[in-house]
């Protein structure tokens, strides 16, 4: 089943200077296009060009496919831009980011405080600058950052973390409460920056794959996903259809094991215990599953650059008896009344405010808005059994829900895709780097991971060699959402509600 | 006399004895039951012990800036359950606490308990500890009046609130525990003891995650040996309160005398007794969910009308 290489759109460029960005990042808003990435860029002098520091806007909206792109360059000694957040609020959370990890000064943001910016990083020292070095030891820290105290009567503070009592990463979370109701929640991430995209400089695009693997555990098919896209963009690669069906099939596979995880998550977090057990079983022959189809349990080697490689294709029957255990376990957990009454009205999201802070994946479909990568940005033709849930409840049972209806529409297209696909290596042979193309290359990755839409966007100069990878996990988006959906829910609803979200403190924290 | 007495004070240790030793099985057992009817192996009985003789091992650690509350407490919860223990006819009417086994005294011992540990969770200072105490502390004040009201009924047609003398009088009567108002008591106190030994609905008492928690949240700081009393002391409790309903609710095979044979076979009733309750209700578990925290007042206003009926039927139906 080959269709014709439109998969991949192409992009708009326009270099704007930075008086001007701000007229132009509007009128894209308006047209209805979705801020999905800003990056950063150290360009070194090239020919007649002098050395900058280069920003780059990535714009996509869809179906059709549309991906529009803002360059702005700037001085490397003083980079400064007049913010955007509030245009954005996204944008202004893209240049918090910029302006800890680069020194790119926002003008008059209104939220100045730092954000990934780890508490014991001296001061003045930006990993991503070119002159960074190895990590500085901990020193003078910039500035003191309190947390905004909640004054009344009978007002007091939780803090949780950064170290928790289960198995989970990093993440400070300060409560201020009265009695038992959430007043304002403050989550403090970024414990562990890594330095994920300073990794990937240098590398040959091969090289960059297994760390787009490791980006974040749980969605190694994702990064991994909208990273070879991205490189495929860049270097003119076109990947056959059956690649793309194939990856496809893998997308929803780690959907559906993460998804069946979570669904049985959210009943032990309300002391349904069993529901939880057969849930996790399922996953457990899920994740056996992924090992005959890749060899690895969580996906790891599937998607390779060019396309795909599988070991066996999941059979129909096996697919459906999974189906039908999934499809009892959701239907008992709704059919339990206390369970259902813990679901339901718990860390209500508006409408207004997933749009307003840009937020991706179930946590916007159960609130009303349906976005999906899957229809703007499709990896193959999914045919009619790609149906997108969308609740507007916006409560944990509104999550609960839409991921119970996505992991049915995960196993039909999994039917659907592995309809005809065979077990072997499907790998397009990159084009020779030959003369017509000299000068650095750009491409853009859109992906629909389990969590929402990934956006990678990556450069390369001959080579090929990597100078930039930026990525961007839906959890960056949707980690603002989290304590906008907990005022006035009570404190004992708290992890309840945070698994309805389950963000990803890696993929955030790059 | 003094044969006969000694006989008593045996039969009372054997009781304690049998509380402190069966109560970690008891945990281990509902353990078990709940593994296997969510179709996993679990740890076996003897788990809860093993775990016991782990943390007694460990080296003490008192956090910085807690008082006496915090340190009394473990011991304190431990000594007022092993008391009730020895003062509830378990296993024989005819103890030396014979006339001294007063309901209301129970209740009073077991809610010292609770308020010891509440005092701990506050004087650690941390946030955990203040919210779980406070938790407790509104379970508590709905649940202690539940328990008095219930026994209260069930003294009626004893005419005593003495333990041993409501146990002889259903031992001579059984018609009376079928009757509405001992059903009613029997239904509140049941409820009552799930809110008390923080089991689901109320609590869970498997979960790590600290927001949620009433009962853990007052004892997170504590380790090693102290750790190893509170668990054991929670683990009595729940042994104790199951006995209790036991034994009012199904008095048969105590002992009314002291003899060492009658008190043996005696304790191995209540060991069954115990633990089919155990049992059941760890089935009943699975089958539950923990209710909204906002929700748990609710259930127990349910269970204070069940004694408030139980008292106010047990009134008219023995026309007093």
């Amino acid at each position: 089943m080959e269709s014709p290489d439109t998969a991949t759109g192409s992009r708009t460029v326009t270099v704007t200077d930075a008086a001007e960005l701000p007229g132009r990042f509007a009128a894209l808003l308006r047209a209805g296009h979705r801020l999905a990435l800003v990056a950063a860029h150290h360009d070194p002098a090239h020919g007649d060009r002098d050395r900058a520091v280069r920003v780059v806007h990535l714009f996509v909206s869809g179906p059709p496919d549309t991906r529009t792109e803002l360059h702005v360059r700037l001085d490397p000694d003083a980079p400064e831009l007049p913010t955007l957040a509030r245009l954005s609020f996204p944008g202004g959370r893209f240049e918090r980011e910029m302006r800890d990890l680069y020194g790119i000064v926002p003008r008059d943001h209104p939220l100045p405080h730092r954000l990934v910016r780890h508490f014991h990083w001296p001061r003045g020292w930006y990993p991503m600058s070119p002159d960074a070095g190895p990590p500085p030891p901990f020193a003078e820290p910039e500035g003191p950052y309190p947390f905004l105290e909640v004054e009344g009567d009978g007002v007091y503070e939780i803090p949780v973390g950064p170290v928790h009592a289960g198995l989970i990463e990093p993440g400070h979370f300060r409560f201020s409460v009265v009695g038992e109701t959430i007043i304002k929640l403050k989550a403090r991430l970024w414990f562990t920056h890594k330095g994920v995209e300073k990794l990937f400089e240098g590398r040959t695009p091969g090289r960059g794959l297994p760390l787009a693997e490791r980006v974040s555990g749980d969605t190694a098919v994702g990064h991994a996903l909208a990273y070879c896209l991205a490189v495929e963009e860049a270097l003119d690669v076109r990947v056959s259809g059956t690649a793309r069906r194939a990856r496809a099939l893998l997308l929803e596979l780690e959907r559906l094991h993460n998804h069946v995880a979570d669904l049985g998550a959210l009943c032990n977090d309300v002391g349904h215990g069993v529901l939880n057990a057969q849930a996790q079983r399922v996953r457990e022959e899920l994740l056996r599953l992924n090992r005959e189809v890749t060899g690895h349990r969580l996906l790891r080697g599937g998607v390779v650059l060019g396309g795909a490689e599988l070991r066996s294709v999941p059979r129909p029957g096996r697919l459906r008896a999974l189906g039908e255990d999934i499809g009892s376990i959701v239907e008992l957990a709704l059919g339990h009344t206390t369970v259902r009454d813990r679901f339901t009205g718990t860390a209500r999201l508006t409408t207004a405010a997933v749009r307003d802070l840009g937020c991706l994946g179930y946590v916007a479909r159960a609130s009303g808005l349906a976005a999906d990568a899957r229809l703007a940005h499709p990896l193959c033709d999914y045919g009619p059994a790609l149906r997108v849930p969308v609740h507007s409840g916006g409560d944990v049972l509104a999550r609960f829900l839409v991921r119970a209806e996505e992991a049915d529409t995960s196993l039909a297209l999994l039917e659907h895709l592995a309809d005809g696909l065979a077990p072997g290596r499907a790998v397009a042979v990159p084009p020779e780097p030959g003369p017509a193309a000299p000068g650095p290359r750009s491409g853009v990755g859109l992906v629909e991971g389990w969590r929402g839409t990934i956006a990678t966007r990556v450069e390369l100069v001959p080579g090929p060699v990597l100078t930039r990878v930026k990525i961007v996990d839906p959890s960056f988006l949707n980690w603002p959402a989290l304590p906008v959906a907990l005022a006035d829910t009570i404190v004992p609803d708290f992890p309840l509600a945070n698994k309805s979200f389950n963000l990803s403190y890696a993929g955030n924290d790059l | 006399m003094t044969g006969h007495t000694t006989a008593g004070a045996a039969a009372m240790c054997a009781q304690v004895v049998a509380v402190v030793a069966g109560a970690p099985l008891l945990t281990g057992l509902m353990r078990q039951v709940r593994a296997r009817m969510e179709g996993r192996a679990g740890a076996g009985v003897r788990q809860p012990w093993r775990d016991l003789r782990k943390l007694l091992r460990k080296e003490p650690i008192t956090p910085t800036g807690t008082g006496p509350a915090f340190r009394v407490a473990p011991a304190l919860l431990v000594a007022t359950t092993a008391v009730v223990a020895a003062l509830m006819p378990l296993a024989s009417t005819a103890t030396p606490a014979t006339g001294r086994s007063d309901l209301i005294l129970v209740v009073a011992l077991l809610a010292l308990g609770t308020v010891a540990l509440a005092l701990a969770g506050l004087d650690t200072g941390t946030a955990f500890g203040g919210m779980g105490a406070s938790r407790e502390m509104t379970v508590a004040a709905l649940v202690e009046p539940t328990i008095l009201l219930a026994v209260f009924a069930l003294s009626l047609p004893a005419g005593s609130t003495d333990l041993a003398a409501i146990v002889s009088a259903g031992l001579r009567d059984a018609d009376r525990l079928a009757s509405p108002s001992g059903l009613l008591a029997t239904a509140a106190l049941a409820l009552a003891v799930l809110a008390e030994t923080g089991r689901l609905p109320v609590d869970n008492p498997t979960t790590h995650l600290e927001l949620t928690m009433v009962h853990e949240a007052m004892v997170l700081e504590y380790a090693g040996p102290d750790l190893a009393l509170v668990e054991l002391g929670a683990q009595m409790r729940l042994a104790v309160l199951l006995g209790l309903l036991a034994t009012l609710a199904a008095p048969w095979g105590i002992a009314t005398t002291a003899a060492p044979l009658a008190v043996a076979l005696a304790i191995a009733l209540l060991a069954v007794k115990v633990a089919v309750l155990g049992a059941a209700l760890a089935a009943a578990e699975v089958c539950w969910a923990k209710l909204r925290l906002f929700r748990v007042p609710e259930l127990l206003a349910g269970s204070l009308l069940l004694a408030l009926l139980a008292v106010t039927s047990s009134y008219f139906l023995t026309g007093a």
